[in-house]
């Protein structure tokens, strides 16, 4: 089963409405807005090592006191260590998008296969796979993802394996809904009347129509892994020390908040609320796009 | 189906989620890589002590045993002792509790009552200005880390304004509410706003809500966003049904049409909205309470992270788990009771 082709389709899929995306009003809007954020928080990451002024790790810079509000020569101010804020800013979101990218990786690798046996197959298959996941679904995301990562240790990987279990059971549920009607339709019975094998229905007849839906909750889900990633960090289950991270920063910038430093929180903060909200807004625009029916 | 049997349905339904999801963190806790007795001492330990300290634990018994002491130990109430000092997690996971539910109550009223009425304010003028505009912060305060937010308002109402505490639950200079108490007989919720009111005294009511406000106005404004898309939807549905538009007919001034008529159907929604979100609520305050330092469950979880006390990490999860199982029972009961459409 060739991965390039339902690739291929997902392309087809997306790129003639991204050329008309001004037309379709605020859901174009929507999608455009939250591409280009993302899109500029990608490229700026990638591109850390030539626009940052300063090493992200070197510590001592500028003049004593350290913190140092923001001035000319860091533009961001320093942290309790003297690193150049800016810097850190510049190469910080690499650990949270690899953990991000990653979890859905795990998601999308394990959860969908699993939904569309479970759901296509049904019976007693389907019944136990969906209370595993209906278990998993109920509980408080955050708290699962602590225990799993508490006992996995620190670590990218990690992060995202504790993460991405979290999550499976999202695509679970949407995958598995639109198998169950998908199969009943008459085009699905007449691959099945002229003697399609069920492994072949599965995928070339219902995975494709099942990929908007994917892709939607995927979009919605790097937000979902982004916050959650923060929230690893901040209570002690994130990346060591030597790497610039957002999370990081906001975590350990707390203890000065009482001498006032906002500048050490506020600009990690903003950046992972901006990251936060251009995969939100990618993801509900592109669900008003692909699903057109799901909103007016 | 009668509202019976639905129940009974419902609560045998509960049974195997609550005890595969026992079984889940116990697998979690055990089998996953890095045993916990040798991950509770980062250094290497002399050999004795740890072995002392496995059986202490009963970490030394075959796995199957330890499951059935784990299940039996729950059924009556017992978590087991903490790595850090073997007192009952039990206890101290029921003395966090109460402050972890006075946080979760005001700060869902919180999102609902301000996600219910802007999604209203949002679905009478759709498409307009305000519309937008009140879909945009819904969108923004979902993408905000609680915890960033808890910082911001630290800042600005706590360091800067100076009008709120930064932390904690009671002010240290007062006793902290008691209840009530009649002779040798006491009457206390664990909760501080109601405690403070049944001992009588307005001051403890007005310090417990000092305290409350920022932390509620953190973990409320990021729920809240969920609450204002639902009703905003079902309200733009409701409002163009036949039976709103008969209502206009006979006069009915606007604002009881939209308050009284369609929010009232629209609601059912909302309600169901509750029971999921209430997993997220709780998730929301083990960031809000490590923020605030509210000595809470999560706060609780969090600071045995640190100890590496995975026997308490297990229980208050465990906890976690079964409570949010229990609301969501009630919760669908309710919402059967409510809509005789779902028990079919």
């Amino acid at each position: 089963m060739a991965g390039g082709e339902h690739r291929g389709r997902i392309v087809v899929q997306v790129l003639p409405r991204i050329a008309s995306l001004r037309k379709r009003g605020l859901a174009g809007w929507t999608t455009l807005a939250g591409s280009v954020i993302v899109a500029s928080i990608f490229v700026m990451t990638l591109a850390a090592p030539w626009i940052s002024p300063h090493d992200p790790t070197a510590i001592g810079l500028g003049k004593p006191p350290h913190p140092s509000p923001p001035s000319a020569d860091f533009p961001m101010g320093t942290n309790h260590l003297g690193m150049d804020m800016l810097s850190r800013i510049f190469w910080g979101g690499s650990t949270m998008l690899q953990v991000a990218v990653i979890s859905v990786i795990v998601c999308l690798v394990v959860g969908v296969p699993i939904a569309l046996l479970a759901s296509y197959s049904g019976g007693i298959l389907d019944k136990a796979t969906s209370l595993v996941m209906d278990s998993i679904y109920a509980f408080p995301g955050l708290v699962l993802a602590i225990a799993i990562a508490a006992m996995l240790g620190p670590g990218v990987v990690n992060m995202a394996l504790s993460i991405g279990v979290v999550y499976i059971p999202s695509y679970f549920r949407v995958v598995r809904s639109q198998v169950l009607s998908i199969k009943e339709l008459p085009y699905v019975e007449a691959a099945r009347t002229i003697g399609a094998r069920d492994r072949s229905i599965l995928f070339r007849y219902i995975l494709p129509n099942v990929v908007p839906s994917v892709v939607v909750i995927a979009t919605i889900n790097f937000a979902d892994a982004i916050l959650t990633a923060a929230g690893l960090t901040f209570v002690g289950l994130g990346i060591s020390v030597g790497t610039p991270d957002w999370g990081w920063d906001l975590t350990w910038g707390r203890q000065y908040l009482t001498t006032g430093s906002w500048w050490i929180i506020a600009f990690p903060g903003l950046m992972i609320v901006l990251l936060a909200l251009g995969f939100t807004l990618l993801g509900e625009g592109l669900s008003e796009l692909l699903n057109p029916r799901l909103e007016e | 189906m009668s509202l019976r049997s639905y129940i009974v349905a419902r609560v045998l339904l509960t049974i195997p989620m609550i005890l595969l999801l026992l079984t889940m963190v116990f697998l979690i806790i055990r089998v996953m890589p890095g045993d916990p007795a040798d991950l509770h001492f980062e250094k290497r330990v002399d050999p004795e002590i740890l072995a002392e300290f496995k059986h202490r634990l009963g970490l030394d018994k075959p796995l199957p045993v330890q499951y059935v002491d784990y299940l039996a130990g729950l059924l009556s109430g017992n978590l087991g002792s903490s790595m850090q000092d073997f007192s009952p997690v039990g206890q101290q996971i029921f003395s966090a509790f109460p402050a972890t539910l006075e946080l979760a109550i005001y700060s869902a009223a919180f999102a609902i009552i301000v996600g219910v009425l802007l999604g209203v304010r949002a679905s009478r003028s759709y498409n307009s200005i305000p519309d937008h505009s009140i879909r945009m912060f819904g969108i923004v305060s979902y993408a905000i880390p609680v915890f960033f937010l808890g910082e911001v308002l630290i800042i600005v109402f706590g360091i800067y304004l100076g009008w709120f505490p930064t932390g904690l639950r009671f002010n240290p200079r007062i006793e902290a509410p008691q209840g009530l108490q009649l002779g040798g007989w006491r009457l206390a919720t664990g909760l501080y706003t109601v405690d403070s009111l049944l001992e009588g005294s307005l001051t403890k009511f007005a310090e417990s809500l000092r305290y409350l406000s920022l932390p509620v106005l953190a973990l409320g404004t990021v729920l809240c966003g969920i609450f204002i898309r639902m009703t905003r939807s079902n309200m733009l549905e409701t409002l163009r049904l036949d039976f709103v538009t008969s209502a206009r007919a006979r006069g009915i001034k606007e604002r009881a049409v939209v308050y009284a008529y369609a929010l009232r159907n629209a609601f059912l929604p909302i309600l169901t909205m509750m029971g999921l979100q209430f997993a997220a609520l709780l998730a929301g305050a083990v960031l809000t309470e490590t923020t605030f330092s509210w000595p809470g469950l999560g706060r609780y979880l969090v600071t045995r992270i640190t100890f590496r006390d995975y026997t308490a990490i297990q229980g208050a999860v465990v906890f976690y788990g079964v409570i949010v199982a229990l609301v969501s029972l009630v919760v669908d009961i309710l919402y059967a009771y409510l809509d005789p459409r779902i028990r079919f």
